[in-house]
């Protein structure tokens, strides 16, 4: 710990140190966190304490009240959650001083995420910080880096690709949808097969706003069980040709040993459609959709294959910028770490 | 302070809109989306200056500024201008502004940039009568409209070779979603359309009064882009004129309807002709300004 300045620190386990079996004995549920409060409070050992609690971390950001602190709040938890201190100190991690604070900015910026530069861990740092607030036990320090964090994490989010693009096969089918229709508030959408990839894509359209969503599968108990699923409506499987054209999007993913769209099939359905574009995501292998029917006026076709490429160039452009975001947080942290120390120190 | 001239304020409204484009440019450069509400105020600034300068010719005229080459490619300018200040806001679309700032910048600074097309400008052209004007400004304004038209049709062509080529980082990541720019590419065509009709149905009526009054030529060319549009609009409610080829037909026929500008007003009958004076606010007490129309026409 930096002898001079707050004894500010942060102290926890992640999925980057921590196998899932053990991340699972990590968790801290709400009504332990208010005890493990109520105990560190009891014994003095923290000034301030926030706890960031999510399903790939538990992490402690705290201010010392003296150099014993941080073995009392390991020993805490550990009592607390019945783990050998042992089987911790082979997964925790710890800094102090600026580099807390760069941690802190970095995962709320998610740079520390499993998925580089996913959003809703920002949300969860400011969950963690309001609900310490509200529990009193944040303080000037914790008040200051968390909102100084926050603005860092911000303008990191902001000035960097680190959050750009989407990384997963489902959310880049989305986000293709968007840039051809918009906004999906009126988008009817077919998936045809009851397979998890498919399912996987459908609810990702579901949750941006599709209007209707169709599930049509060769095993027609399976798309029944699916559409009740998904609050979908389910079509016999032998019927979904001739109703092509009443949807804006197909997601096809069926094991099919060949073939069910043809370029004839899509044709017929675009004289009908008029202006409108159909877009035809191709998840299956061997693929659904012949290849001829991209070459049809307002049709788009990707295949998984295309998705697939357009979700490692989101992630290479994500990468390549994790760099400059670590420079920012490097100068941002050093800067707040220099008026604690002005304040503080 | 001295008193600056109709040319000098066109020149800064064409800066404007060329400080719009370097502004995209460098945005689309790096990559980077540019501030819609900053380019819809270098737009506006330009739109704001460009008025005044035709205002100014319009003082000298009395009248619209549409008496030579050089004017009308400014009042076309104008017309886009002014629709993009219009729309804009509600259609929200990504690059719309930047595309307009670049074919007002196109547009202003060609017709800045051939001294020859304001060398002299008829006047009187519209013989003292309201309803000729309303027919040419009306005829000017549905250009801006296809003009605009021409640009979401570009915007389209460039979304759909991304969507298809599948390359969509970079630039492509700017452009607007595909069935937007096909719905508003129809929405103008219809209003330019209806416009155009509107002008030449006014017309026509001046013409029925005297068939010597319009060249053959420019009664072909306008009526030739009026059937043009118009088709294109049947064949695209139709559903048989669709996506890229819609937006290619959209395109094309701007750079036709352009092109037709100007022997459309070269083929307009003899009329007074006076070298443009430069107008300052103060015209009409300067000795150095151009006779009136009556004037010339004495």
């Amino acid at each position: 710990m930096t002898p001079t300045g707050p004894l500010f620190f942060h102290l926890g386990a992640s999925h980057q140190t921590t196998p899932l079996a053990h991340r699972e004995k990590l968790a801290l549920p709400p009504e332990r966190a208010a005890e493990l409060h109520a105990r560190l409070a009891a014994a003095g050992a923290l000034r301030e304490v926030a706890l960031l609690n999510t399903c790939n971390r538990v992490e402690f950001y705290a201010v010392a009240a003296d150099s014993d602190a941080l073995a009392r709040l390991e020993t805490a938890f550990c009592e607390l959650q019945r783990i050998a201190p042992a089987d911790f100190a082979a997964f925790r991690q710890h800094t102090a001083g600026p580099e807390a604070i760069r941690h802190l900015i970095a995962v709320a910026a998610g740079l520390e995420s499993q998925l580089l530069g996913e959003n809703e861990i920002f949300g969860q740092v400011k969950v963690a910080y309001e609900t310490a607030q509200s529990a009193g036990t944040t303080g000037p320090v914790l008040n200051r880096v968390f909102q100084k964090a926050f603005q860092a994490a911000k303008h990191i989010r902001t000035n960097t690709g680190i959050s750009g693009g989407q990384v997963s096969t489902a959310n880049v089918a989305v986000e293709l949808a968007l840039t051809i229709f918009g906004d999906l508030t009126k988008a009817r959408v077919l998936l045809l097969g009851a397979g998890e990839i498919g399912e996987k894509t459908a609810k990702a359209f579901l949750s941006r706003g599709a209007a209707a969503l169709t599930v049509s599968s060769r095993t027609a108990e399976r798309a029944m069980e699916l559409a009740r699923v998904l609050d979908a409506t389910a079509l016999p499987f032998e019927h979904f040709h001739n109703h092509l054209e009443s949807f804006d999007i197909v997601v096809s993913a069926t094991s099919a040993p060949d073939a069910i769209i043809l370029p004839g099939h899509v044709s017929a359905a675009m004289r009908k459609r008029r202006a409108r574009p159909l877009f035809f995501i191709d998840l299956a292998l061997p693929r659904d959709i012949d290849a001829g029917v991209a070459d049809l006026e307002n049709v788009f076709l990707y295949n998984l294959d295309d998705l697939g490429k357009i979700a490692a160039q989101n992630l290479a452009t994500r990468e390549a910028d994790v760099a400059r975001a670590r420079i920012l947080i490097a100068e941002k942290a050093d800067a707040l770490w220099q008026q604690l120390l002005a304040r503080h120190g | 302070m001295p008193t600056l001239t109709d040319k000098t304020w066109l020149w800064i409204a064409a800066a404007c809109y060329l400080a719009g484009v370097v502004m995209g440019t460098i945005a689309l450069w790096r990559e980077r989306r540019h501030s819609r509400a900053v380019m819809y105020v270098i737009v506006a600034a330009g739109y704001t200056f460009q008025t005044f300068g035709l205002y100014l010719r319009g003082l000298e005229v009395k009248g619209c500024p549409l008496g030579n080459t050089f004017e009308l490619f400014q009042f076309t300018a104008w017309s886009a201008a002014t629709l993009y200040l219009i729309i804009g806001p509600a259609f929200r679309l990504s690059l719309l502004g930047y595309f307009t700032a670049l074919l007002s910048a196109a547009l202003t600074f060609t017709a800045l940039a051939v001294p020859a097309w304001d060398a002299t400008r008829r006047v009187g052209i519209f013989g003292g009568n309201p309803w000729i004007e309303f027919h040419a400004a009306l005829a000017l304004f549905s250009y801006g409209i296809f003009g605009l038209l021409a640009l979401t049709s570009v915007l389209y062509l460039l979304r759909h070779y991304s969507l298809k080529s599948k390359r969509l980082g970079g630039v492509f990541a700017f452009l607007p979603p595909i069935r937007d720019l096909d719905q508003i590419g129809y929405r103008l065509l219809g209003a330019g359309v209806a416009i155009l009709a509107i002008s030449l149905a006014v017309g026509s009526v001046h013409w029925l009064r005297d068939l010597s009054s319009v060249a053959s030529f420019k009664l072909v060319a306008t009526v030739g882009i009026l059937v043009a549009y118009g088709t294109t609009l049947a064949l695209r409610a139709a559903g048989r004129l669709v996506g890229q080829r819609f937006a290619s037909v959209c395109a094309l026929l701007y750079l036709a309807a352009l092109l037709s500008l100007w022997p459309v007003n070269s083929s307009r009958p003899a009329a007074p002709t006076t070298p443009p004076p430069a107008v300052g606010l103060n015209v009409s007490s300067s000795p150095a300004a151009a006779p009136s129309p009556e004037a010339a026409s004495r």
